[in-house]
């Protein structure tokens, strides 16, 4: 009897030391965006029952692998319903890995909706827009989805960008996402110079650009890529840029 | 004469019950676990020529750290559930607890010896794991070279570091570190199942559970502190995971380091030393069963 007080005092004791530091290290994991897979019961159907008992096991990495590999072949073969089933299951189970919601993207904004344009199946040019623009989007909102994600990391901001520029040409939006991803650490360094010409294409904000283009320019050799003088050069030509404050590179 | 002098407590005879245990034990086919390992990693890479290499280094670190994880889970509870009951069937318990062994000096001596087990089995996982990332690494290294030939040398310095920095990452360490820490906890809450368990079996099964149970333990801690509808049955059950079970979770970090996110010192230091309490816990609430165990 003594020996089984001493045991539940020892376990209580133990809840009682132990409990605080857990709750310490979630809300640490939570501030660090470390994600463990959310107990959503919709995620089991969707995985089975094995890949659930898996994931919720400390194998979500494991499992998600085997479902990236899995919508890699669906690509191949190009099932478009399940790469997009099969990466919105991988990015729910690893929200932390980047390279999933990268080509989650790239795969539903680029090779979809490319496909769905040249759909043979689809007469109508119409519906096979119509198709193409819904593909985009679901590129787009893995994006979001990812950035929600991870707010630290520049690389899924830059994507977002470059598929504002690339597929919609929304230079407002494309310049946002740049400047986003410049202010972040680690972020490439021609983020802010990305930003800069899709602000320079912007109506109304050509001035905004050129000041921008310029501090870029006057930053040293090392910036003045052929892209920026360009820009610059048109910039000085539509804002009527006195010749004596006009770059001395020519035009490339 | 004499009399030798006996000391209550000696670490001479946890690191001899240390050396027997492990001895004992790499004489099992658990070894045969490794070379499972080195296959599947291997097996793993004939898939990947399909893949770039940024996802082929991810898909490589994830197999090999999950199986890292499995494996010496598996190991832990497999080897320390027979510990006991072995000793017990081959009656060697009562040749040596009828010497001057404390029973919590045969308990260390027994866990510190399955601790070594998992120290060398994640030692050479890890020595294959890097060799295997090494070799990808190189080969990627030069067909990234051999492609970009004709380029600038900045852009080619570029190339090489990210590919670089793809394959090797120091937080990989940690991760591990981490893998092995939860293979301790995991022995010694299997120890101390097995101090009142009549069986090996009846231990792994248990220990299955008790694995399954660890990792949603944060759900259930969840509920029982932020729920207030739950009747009180079903909050007393709660309280009783919450409490009794470790939360396995906060030891998967190596999913996260994969997918690059660094582990801070700081949080790498507060998880080990969680990890260092459990397993003293465990080890404790073994002894307090098992010192007046009628044998």
């Amino acid at each position: 009897m003594m020996r089984f007080v001493v045991i539940v005092l020892l376990v209580v004791l133990f809840g009682a030391v132990k409990l605080p530091a857990e709750l310490a290290l979630s809300a640490t994991h939570r501030r660090l965006h470390f994600r463990a897979v959310e107990f959503d019961p919709g995620l089991r159907e969707q995985i089975g029952q094995l890949g659930f008992v898996a994931a919720l096991s400390g194998f979500r990495a494991l499992v998600a692998d085997v479902l990236f590999v899995q919508a890699h072949m669906a690509w191949e073969r190009t099932e478009w319903g399940r790469v997009l089933f099969l990466f919105r299951q991988v990015t729910t189970l690893q929200p932390r890995a980047l390279l999933f919601w990268d080509m989650a993207a790239w795969h539903m904004a680029w090779n979809a909706s490319a496909a769905a344009l040249r759909d043979p199946a689809q007469p109508r040019l119409a519906l096979r827009i119509k198709a193409q623009r819904e593909y985009i989007q679901l590129g787009k909102d893995f994006l979001e989805r990812g950035i929600r994600n991870n707010p630290d990391r520049p690389q899924l901001y830059e994507a977002l960008a470059r598929l504002y520029r690339d597929k919609d040409k929304d230079h407002e939006h494309a310049a946002e996402f740049f400047e986003k991803a410049a202010d972040l650490p680690d972020a490439p360094s021609y983020a802010r110079r990305f930003a800069a010409y899709e602000i320079s294409y912007c109506e109304g904000r050509e001035r905004e650009a050129y000041d921008r283009l310029h501090t870029l320019y006057s930053a040293g050799e090392k910036e003045r890529l052929p892209t920026l003088i360009r820009r610059l050069k048109d910039l000085e030509i539509k804002l009527d840029i006195p010749l004596d404050q006009r770059i001395a590179n020519p035009v490339p | 004469m004499t009399k030798p002098r006996y000391r209550a407590f000696s670490f001479g005879r946890i690191a001899a019950l240390t050396a027997n245990t492990f001895t004992e034990l790499s004489r099992l086919k658990i070894f045969y676990v490794i070379l499972l390992f080195a296959l599947l990693l291997i097996g793993s890479s004939l898939f990947m020529a399909r893949l770039t290499f940024q996802q082929e280094f991810q898909v490589l670190k994830d197999i090999a750290l999950g199986s890292m994880s499995i494996f010496i889970s598996l190991l832990a509870i497999v080897t320390t559930a027979r510990l006991i009951p072995q000793d017990m069937e081959d009656r060697t318990v009562y040749t040596i607890l009828a010497k001057p062994v404390p029973r919590i000096e045969y308990l260390l001596g027994k866990l510190a010896g399955v601790v070594l087990l998992l120290a060398v089995s994640l030692a050479i996982m890890s020595v294959l794991f890097f060799l295997v990332l090494k070799m990808r690494e190189q080969t990627v290294l030069s067909d990234t070279l051999r492609q970009m030939k004709d380029s600038p040398p900045d852009q080619i310095a570029d190339a090489l570091s990210t590919v670089r920095a793809s394959a090797f990452n120091v937080n990989l360490l940690s991760g591990i570190a981490l893998v092995y820490l939860k293979g301790c906890l995991l022995a010694a809450l299997t120890l101390f199942v097995s101090t009142f368990a009549t069986t090996t079996i009846f231990t792994t099964v248990v220990m299955v559970f008790v694995y399954l149970i660890g990792h949603l333990q944060s759900i259930a801690r969840t509920f029982w502190l932020q729920t207030n509808s739950a009747g009180w049955i079903t909050k007393l059950f709660l309280a009783c995971v919450a409490l009794l079970f470790p939360d396995l979770q906060l030891f998967n970090l190596v999913d996260d380091i994969v997918a690059g996110s660094p582990i801070p010192l700081a949080l790498f230091n507060k998880t080990a030393t969680l990890g260092l309490f459990y397993t003293g816990f465990y080890l404790l609430l073994a002894w307090t069963v098992f010192y007046r165990k009628e044998l």
